[in-house]
């Protein structure tokens, strides 16, 4: 039931042997799991002049306060073409196709969409249901599916007559059907969403979408869920669909899916559209060009000697009902002055490595050292008291509470420690004096210590996080997704406390699904996959490909498993 | 279109006025049961409010009747500051009032000085006890903690009915279910003179508030209890026991409201009957509430709910009016505040769809 | 064995339908606002409201069906309000719903006090009266349990078989359980999340009020302060107990009507060696009982109690 499209051939051999159309695409080794599907998508003919438009914004303008969200863009969409919209978060493109989708109505400019007998009509702004209606389908990154009902109920969702009995549910289940075998979409339509994968979810997503005799199809970060061979998966179902006459945008913020899905990359930079390109002719350097504003800067850094074991994990086991709490016989060491990224499609296991680290989850067998001695039993409190630092991977959820102002969140973690309490008062003065000192050392942008840190950007809210966790001089530094979600500037300034911890002689465990951001940090790699920890090796000597087929949990065709314990 | 835009920072006035404008916007709704009932709004109004503040009479019957809604009052903000909805506040009232009795009519001889506080810890831990148990539930099988307490206040008032027929009654009552007397060394003594039913209680209540605001506002207990109320998972992270903040927030709550059964019983009536407390337990959420859960906007908010009890009581007997107008008003006065409270994080306008927006968002 | 012969007697059984009718009623329409994402707490007044306005308006010559009309019209105005907190306006639940039933009883209260301003002893209706089923009726024991209730026990009855398939089967429900679950779900398919949400509020609300008209047009025939009696709050209980289901609503009832109905007999046996509150506490302990049993691993709807605001991901 559950088939890849790209099943029918191992993926290393398409990454290996693909053809490469172009010559200029291996600069980096990140291009390479890309490069190879070009291929397939580059399979359908490409729209020339007299392909119809089934799609144009003209002029685009949207203004929130003072900052222009998208400053006079202007994007055209023909039949059968897959159109890549890059940029970075907070470039636009959000913005860009809620206006698109009647949620916001922009300033200036007009969309007009091609109606059924291919002639341009202007799509009313502010309506989501004239959006529908013009045939616009969308798959959010965060997906809109009911979890209580069956793949096909949530198809069936909105395309019935809510005050009469069900009817027509036969022909729909035809037409999705087809659609399956048409796009190569399989996935069980009556099975319980909860039951289904990341992957199979995504793909109820999409027959969703097209349920509606859908012409536009817009994919918001589709692959951020995904492991790169169900990714490869994906673009074989743009092209596919290409194919067949929709046309498709594609957002993303990463190189490599854009060369390897798309026809076209429309580059998105501060609200503006700064490059418009034939993926065929352009080059990861000059797109990452264009997307930053500037050369993209190799973020090599200076070797440290490693020194003792400062997080030891020996077959540790947590047993959980849900898939991203469980570990299966995890062993692994992260020294002193070493940084290991921990690599792995979300929801393999990287909660539980982290909860189990920060003292929230308990393993159900095995052993935790830190600093050499045993660690097991240890709840949040102590394990902050041996010198664990945690930074965790949702800052709105786990990190901070919103309500309460910069100077109570900058001791939350030391509400037994003398420095701000006696004899369970707290001492304000001494808390507020030193939430002083940590804005000015971290550059915390805010009002002043007594300022709400709902109210923060993510930037400054990041930046409070690592001022509290780095205030003890840790010991070890549990980093999950850190720069996720940041800007640039704010990115690199985690980077740089990351690296400076690691100087000081920390451990640093980096947990990410950004592969760009582990390469350029990590000493070592590990890969967890479903549970299980695979270790990698040194992240100079290995490469993404194989990286990837750990994270799709085939590691054992293409390297032998190596010791993790060393 | 309704527009909605989130306020960045609620200013400081708003935050006081919202409440007010409330609870006046609540009065001037109660006209319409008024002129249903064939009334002038405005004659009982002002009737209302010389009932509840026209002279030291009718002003010593409003403190009194403030007096348990302070305490159930802080009881409701103390709970609902770590998003422990405790709605069995009146039955921790009475099981705090048998605290109270159980100590106080007899069983130990002994001055004032001593009794007084026992009879205070007894009814404290009483009702502590009681809310202990949903809160304890809730933190062991996450049963919810609102449907435990509101069931719990039905089986309080017959147990306190059984009590009142059986170990508890009083056998000079000529068969009324009461309870003895709270002997004279247990009793909280009036306050400005005996002729007034104001009893220290009050000055109980008021010290009970700024002890609040101070565990509240300064000391670790009162940062872990509202940290977990705001955000659970991040307090759990930052190493904070959820479980002992919640059993934290259920016991300090419960003994507030157990003496607001203690003050009524040996402030107020000298003895117990399973009719003592119209609704305190009730009202106590709406006071919470009214005070937008601040200690010490508690005292305010429970003289003004005391005040139109005390008033629509006064304007009743006037006007042969339904008294059941004040709990009227005072439900009123809590939808207006809950409203209040959505007027002060948003600005809403009416606006043509072509402005629409929410928020920066790209 | 008098602890046994109860669970024999003929009268026991039609007891227990009896009792167990209002929370059908409560525990349908607390499931219906519950599935659709909205905890409901204004059950106690509309109890209360339901059961003086159905009484009211019979008193004033509507006729009973006339009353279950009324009842059902003041429930689905009151949730309307709710609705209106809650949903548009994404309020606490719990606040809102405690302020509702403030609010009922106290309107209740208020303007039957003013509609009947002198009378001492609560007026009377002629009730519905038990429907004697021919044939079925006559037969021994299951007869008189099951066919000599009054129109509304099975109105009951019917209505939970309608829930369930509307819930199960239709458009509609499928709708309403998607809202419960994920709002982002009906909106991205260009259902109203804000229609879905406070139709089911002000429906559920209304079958709510049925339950409070059965119990001064059918149990009783008259109007008394207190009347709800906390038949609300275990409905919540039951909703929990019956995971959201409606047959399981209907079983959940039945056992707390046999408890309640077995409670009242068994007092009368042993009363001598027990005071009645004893007793009477029994069925409120039993729903907590009930509710800690269930609550542990409950499949509660994802989105209860969360407030959805369009345009918000």
């Amino acid at each position: 039931m559950h088939s890849d499209s790209n099943g029918e051939k191992p993926p290393s051999a398409s990454t290996r042997s693909g053809v490469r159309l172009k010559p200029n695409l291996q600069e980096n080794n990140g291009a390479s799991v890309g490069a190879a599907h070009v291929a397939s998508a580059g399979l359908h003919s490409l729209p020339t002049e007299n392909t119809p438009k089934l799609l144009q914004l003209q002029n685009i303008s949207k203004r929130f306060g003072d900052t222009l969200a998208n400053e006079d863009i202007s994007l055209s969409l023909h039949k059968g073409e897959v159109v890549a919209l890059l940029g970075e978060n907070g470039a636009g493109k959000t913005t860009l196709m809620s206006i698109l989708f009647g949620h916001y109505v922009a300033e200036q400019g007009t969309i007009h969409y091609a109606d059924a007998q291919g002639v341009l009509q202007l799509l009313q702004p502010g309506n989501p249901q004239a959006a529908l209606a013009a045939r616009i389908g969308m798959v959010h990154q965060h997906f809109t599916l009911a979890e209580n009902l069956t793949g096909f109920e949530n198809i069936l969702l909105g395309s019935e007559n809510l005050l009469l009995p069900a009817r027509g549910r036969a022909a729909l289940r035809a037409r999705v059907e087809a659609q399956m075998t048409e796009s190569g979409l399989q996935v069980s339509l009556d099975e319980r969403v909860s039951a289904l994968t990341v992957g199979e979810r995504q793909r109820i997503e999409i027959l969703k979408a097209l349920a509606h005799d859908t012409q536009v199809l817009v994919l918001d970060e589709p692959t951020a869920v995904l492991t790169p061979q169900e990714a490869e998966g994906l673009y074989q179902t743009v092209a596919l669909l290409a194919q067949r006459g929709l046309a498709i945008i594609f957002i993303s913020h990463k190189l490599h899916e854009v060369m390897a899905a798309s026809d076209r990359v429309v580059v998105l930079r501060h609200g503006k559209l700064v490059g418009e390109l034939t993926t065929a002719e352009a080059s990861q350097q000059q797109i990452a060009e264009l997307m930053v504003g500037r050369e993209v800067p190799p973020n090599k850094h200076e070797h440290v000697e490693r020194g003792e074991p400062v997080l030891q994990l020996s077959a540790v086991n947590v047993d959980s009902t849900q898939l991203r709490h469980r570990l299966r016989d995890v062993s692994l060491t992260v020294h002193s002055g070493e940084i290991v990224g921990v690599a792995g499609v979300s929801g393999n296991g990287q909660a539980g490595l982290a909860d189990l680290i920060s003292g929230l989850l308990q393993p159900s067998s095995g052993e935790m050292r830190i600093g050499g001695t045993p660690a097991s039993g240890a709840g949040p409190r102590q394990l902050m008291a041996r010198g664990v630092a945690r930074i965790p991977e949702d800052r709105h959820h786990q990190g901070v509470v919103a309500a309460m102002n910069i100077s109570e969140n900058l001791i939350i973690e030391s509400l037994d420690d003398p420095r701000f309490q006696r004899f369970g008062v707290v001492r304000s003065g001494a808390a507020r004096a030193h939430a002083e000192q940590q804005i000015e050392e971290y550059d915390i942008r805010c009002e002043g210590p007594d300022a709400t840190v709902g109210l923060l950007s993510g930037g400054n809210m990041q930046k409070l996080i690592l001022a509290r966790a780095l205030d003890k001089a840790p010991l070890l530094i549990l980093a999950s997704q850190p720069a996720r979600g940041l800007d640039i500037g704010a990115q690199t300034d985690v980077y740089q406390r990351l690296l400076d911890a690691r100087k000081r002689g920390a451990g640093v465990l980096l947990i990410s699904e950004d592969l760009d951001e582990l390469f350029s940090l990590a000493d070592r790699l590990v890969v967890l996959h479903e549970g299980e920890l695979i270790d990698a090796g040194d992240s100079d000597k290995v490469d993404r490909s194989s990286i990837g087929l750990m994270m799709a949990g085939q590691h054992k065709d293409v390297a032998e498993p190596q010791e993790a314990q060393r | 279109m309704i527009r909605l835009e989130p306020r960045s920072q609620s200013s400081r006035w708003l935050s006081l006025m919202a409440p007010v404008l409330a609870a006046l916007f609540a009065m001037l709704l109660a006209a319409i049961p008024l002129l249903a009932a064939g009334q002038n709004p405005f004659i009982a109004y002002g009737l209302i409010v010389k009932g509840a503040f026209g002279n030291l009479f009718a002003l010593t019957e409003t403190l009194t009747r403030a007096t348990p809604l302070i305490l159930t009052g802080l009881a409701a903000a103390v709970a609902f500051r770590a998003k422990l909805w405790n709605i069995g506040l009146e039955g921790q009232l009475y099981l705090g009032a048998v605290g109270a009795v159980v100590v106080g009519t007899g069983a130990i001889d002994a001055p004032p000085a001593v009794l007084i506080p026992l009879v205070l810890i007894a009814g404290a831990a009483a009702g502590a006890l009681a809310m202990i148990g949903p809160a304890w539930l809730k933190t062991r099988f996450q049963t919810d903690e609102v449907v435990t307490t509101l069931l719990l206040n039905f089986i309080i008032l017959l147990l306190v009915q059984m009590l009142l027929e059986g170990m508890l009654k009083d056998p000079m009552a000529l068969g009324w279910p009461q309870s003895e007397p709270i002997v004279d060394e247990a009793l909280l003594p009036a306050v400005i003179s005996p002729r007034y039913r104001l009893h220290m209680g009050l000055y109980l209540a008021m010290a009970a508030s700024v002890l609040v605001f101070f565990i509240m506002r300064y000391t670790t207990f009162g940062f872990a209890l509202r940290a977990v109320g705001e955000n659970p998972a991040a307090a759990r992270h930052a190493g904070i026991s959820i479980t002992g903040a919640t059993l934290g927030a259920a016991a300090l709550s419960g003994a507030l409201a157990g003496l607001a059964g203690v003050s009524e019983v040996a402030g107020l009536k000298g003895y117990l009957t399973a009719d003592m407390s119209p609704g305190f337990g009730y009202a106590g959420i709406v006071v919470a509430m009214l005070a937008g859960l601040s200690p010490l906007g508690v005292v305010l908010a429970a003289v003004f709910v005391a005040a139109v009890f005390v008033g629509a009581d006064f304007m009743s007997r006037a006007l042969s009016v339904s008294n059941y107008l004040a709990d009227l008003m005072v439900a009123l006065a809590l939808l207006c505040v809950l409203i209040g409270g959505f007027l002060r994080r948003f600005k809403v306008s009416w606006i043509s769809a072509s402005n629409t927006a929410k928020g920066a968002n790209t | 064995m008098e602890f046994f012969d109860i669970l024999l007697s003929e009268n026991f059984w039609a007891a227990t339908l009896r009792i167990a009718t209002p929370l059908i009623f409560g525990t349908l329409g607390a499931l219906i606002c519950e599935r659709a994402g909205v905890l409901n707490l204004g059950i106690e007044g509309i109890f209360t409201v339901g059961a003086m306005a159905g009484w009211m308006a019979v008193w004033m010559g509507s006729g009973l069906w006339g009353g279950v009309l009324v009842a059902m019209l003041v429930g689905a105005l009151f949730g309307a309000l709710h609705a209106f907190l809650t949903v548009p306006l994404g309020l606490s639940q719990h606040v809102s719903g405690l302020g509702v039933t403030m609010l009922a009883t106290s309107g209740a209260y208020f303007f039957y006090r003013t509609a009947l301003p002198d009378v001492s002893s609560p007026p009377r209706i002629t009730p519905f009266q038990p429907l004697d089923i021919p044939v079925l009726s006559e037969l021994p024991f299951v007869g008189p349990a099951l066919f000599q209730q009054t129109a509304m026990t099975y109105l009951a009855i019917a209505l939970v078989i309608v829930v369930g398939w509307v819930l199960a089967r239709t458009p509609l429900g499928l709708a309403i359980r998607a809202v419960g679950d994920n709002p982002d779900a009906v909106d991205s398919q260009g259902l109203s999340v804000y229609a879905l949400r406070s139709g089911a509020v002000i429906v559920g609300s209304a079958i709510m009020a049925m339950g409070g008209a059965f119990l001064t047009l059918s149990a009783f025939n008259a109007f008394f302060f207190g009347m709800a009696g906390g038949r609300g709050w275990v409905c919540i209980a039951l909703t929990v107990f019956a995971s959201w289901q409606p047959r399981k609503a209907l079983l959940g009832a039945l056992l707390f009507g046999a408890f309640d109905a077995y409670q009242v007999r068994l007092q009368t046996e042993v009363g001598a060696f027990l005071p009645a509150q004893f007793f009477l506490m029994l069925p409120y302990i039993l729903s907590i009982v009930a509710l800690v049993v269930a609550a542990r691993g409950a499949d509660y709807p994802r989105a209860l109690l969360q407030p959805w605001f369009k345009g918000q991901r």
